[in-house]
This record gives structure tokens, sequence and C-alpha cells, in this order.
């Protein structure tokens, strides 16, 4: 219940953020049109040394997609599943043909994830626990694109407050000094907040509305403003 | 008291955006449940079902709606302890609150009559 807790602060701080200086939006056009009702998340390419990245990030996921109104495949079924037929490395399961993957999974669409970032560094003065995601959601029926960015969040955010303004300073301070009191795995904890602020409809550029979503087919936060 | 602080600026700023919302589903410990079999650590899969059972429980006594993936996900987790019965019993409650999950469904028990 906490864990929803620092989820909805997350989103609203996403959510702020926009508020503060929205980049550009996205174009939705491609989505709108294809208008995916699944995603499969795939086991994530890892570019970092720590090996838990990958199950962690995939579990994190789950939440905001189901959030954002879609259907979301049960991560460690599917992995089971490329398990059982001899598909072990992320790297060979994101070969595989799109067409290939809607035929099993009967997905619409399916995402794949990078995880570039995941983890404690001691570089800084204090330690910091980070974790850096980019992903494309990909039409399992066409093979086309159909939104993709890049999200990252930090333990160390709260040693800048200027950076973001001082009241999404503020905001993040308060929800990472929630994540320090209760847990003890930091890093399943920022790949929350990043799994979120990449892709919750509710926040700047994230996913449309999914068909499960009251708000489906509104125009997504970032196409809101002009 | 920074905390107070925070909330009642979070409190300003929510009417400022106009971005409440409650959950669409009920998730309880699924995702550190989910994030453990991954993990394949200490917690053993059959603490792992009695999680997600509780999981159900709650969001029933709650009125709420369980989120896509728990059932099938908990059938897997049955069906790895050699209970086939709740294990398709899981599958097929999936099924029916998601119909999005059927031809894959379908497919997980086809496999399962085959092993």
């Amino acid at each position: 219940m906490r864990y929803l807790k620092l989820i909805s602060i997350a989103t609203l701080l996403t959510a702020l953020a926009g508020c503060v200086s929205p980049p550009p939006s996205h174009d939705y056009s491609a989505f709108r049109q294809a208008d995916p009702h699944s995603i499969l998340v795939l086991p994530p390419l890892n570019n970092t040394p720590e090996v838990i990245a990958p199950y962690s990030v995939m579990t994190q996921m789950m939440t905001p997609i189901a959030e954002s109104g879609f259907y979301v495949f049960p991560v460690a079924v599917v992995d089971q599943t490329f398990k059982g037929n001899g598909l072990t490395v992320a790297n060979d399961i994101h070969q595989v043909p799109v067409k290939k993957l809607h035929d099993i999974f009967g997905a619409d669409s399916a995402l794949y994830i990078n995880i570039e970032e995941y983890g404690t560094s001691y570089v800084v003065i204090s330690s910091e626990t980070a974790v850096t995601v980019s992903a494309k959601l990909v039409d399992l029926r066409t093979g086309e694109v159909l939104w993709q960015d890049k999200a990252r969040a930090s333990s160390a955010e709260q040693q800048n407050n200027n950076t973001g303004g001082g009241l999404v300073g503020m905001l993040v301070v308060a929800a990472i000094n929630q994540i320090a009191e209760t847990v003890s795995d930091k890093g399943f904890e920022i790949a929350a907040i990043t799994s979120n602020r990449l892709l919750s409809s509710d926040t700047y550029n994230g996913l449309l509305y999914g068909p499960r979503s009251p708000n489906y087919g509104q125009p997504a936060l970032s196409e809101k403003k002009q | 008291m920074k905390k107070l602080i925070a909330t009642a600026i979070v409190c300003v700023a929510l009417t400022g955006c106009n971005n409440t919302k409650e959950p669409l589903y009920y998730y309880g410990d699924y995702n550190s449940a989910v994030y453990a079999y991954l993990k394949a650590d200490e917690v053993s899969v059959e603490e792992q079902i009695t999680i997600l059972e509780q999981v159900i429980a709650d969001a029933a006594n709650n009125s709420k709606a369980i989120a896509p993936g728990l059932h099938a996900h908990l059938g897997m987790l049955y069906f790895d302890t050699g209970n086939a019965v709740q294990g398709i019993a899981h599958f097929e409650t999936e099924k029916q609150l998601f119909p999005e999950s059927v031809q894959y469904i379908d497919f997980l028990l086809k496999s399962a009559k085959g092993a």
C-alpha cells in the first residue's frame, strides 16, 4: 500500500514537472491509429553489470501499463515461456519476428526495453542509486514503432533541489526519503519510479490511455498543452 | 514535519493540475511476489502462492479489481507445485477477467497438457 503511495507520488512529480516546463509533445498519431489493447513486456536488454536489473525492471513495468488501461502480460509467465522454448537471452528474444510473437501471445504490441543504468554508484560524494531505461512500443501486427522514450530516476534527486525548481525538488525529497525509510532493495524501488515516469499515461509524454482506462480516447497529457 | 509540508504542497499542486485518480486495480504484494519468483531467491513457491492468495482475498474484501496477469502468474505457480487443478482454475479466471489473454492462456494450457 505504501508502495502504491510512492508510485502516485512519482506520478505527481512527473505531472508537476510537466506543468513547469513541458518538452515537445510526442506524435501519437500512429499509436492512436493502431489502438493496441494489450502490451507484451519482453525481457529487457541489460547494459549494466547488475544481474537482477532485468527482473526488477520488467516487474515494475507492469503496474504503469495496467494503470494506463492496457492488458499487460504477466512478465514471469512470459519469461518462462521463452525459456521453455530455448530463448534464454534477451538479445535473441528481441530478434524474434513480430509475427511469431503475435501468433504465440496474441498481443497487439510489445515493449522492447533497454536498461542503460541500474544500481548504486559511489563516484559522487555520496552514494546514488539510479535506474535509467529506454523503451520502444512496437505494433506486433505491423512491426511499426508506436511510441518510444527514456526515463531516469535517482535517489540523489534529493541533493539537487534546484534542478527542477524548488517545488519539484522538495517533492522528490519527500518521495525519496520515504523510500529510504521503508525498503532495503533500493534499485527495485527506484525502478518503480523510472517505470512510472516512462510509461504512465498520467505523465507527460507517457503512453496513451488504454481501453480499460476511464480516460480512453482522450488526448495524452502532453497533447493538451499547445 | 517535512513530510507534512510536502503533503500540503502535493495537495495544492494536485488542485492546480487536476490530476487525481483512483488506481484501476489492487496490487498488494503482487510485484514483490513476481520479483521474488524471477530472482528465485529465498522466498519459496509455496510462500509466493500464499502471498498471492492473500492479495486476491484483500482485493475481494475491499471490492477492488485484480490486476491483469495475477491469476495467470498464480496458475503458473500452482503448476510448478504439481497442482494442475488449481493451475487450470486460475488460468481460466485470467481468461474470464481479461479476454485479451485468451490466445496465450490457451497456448499455455495446450503446452501443459503436452508435458
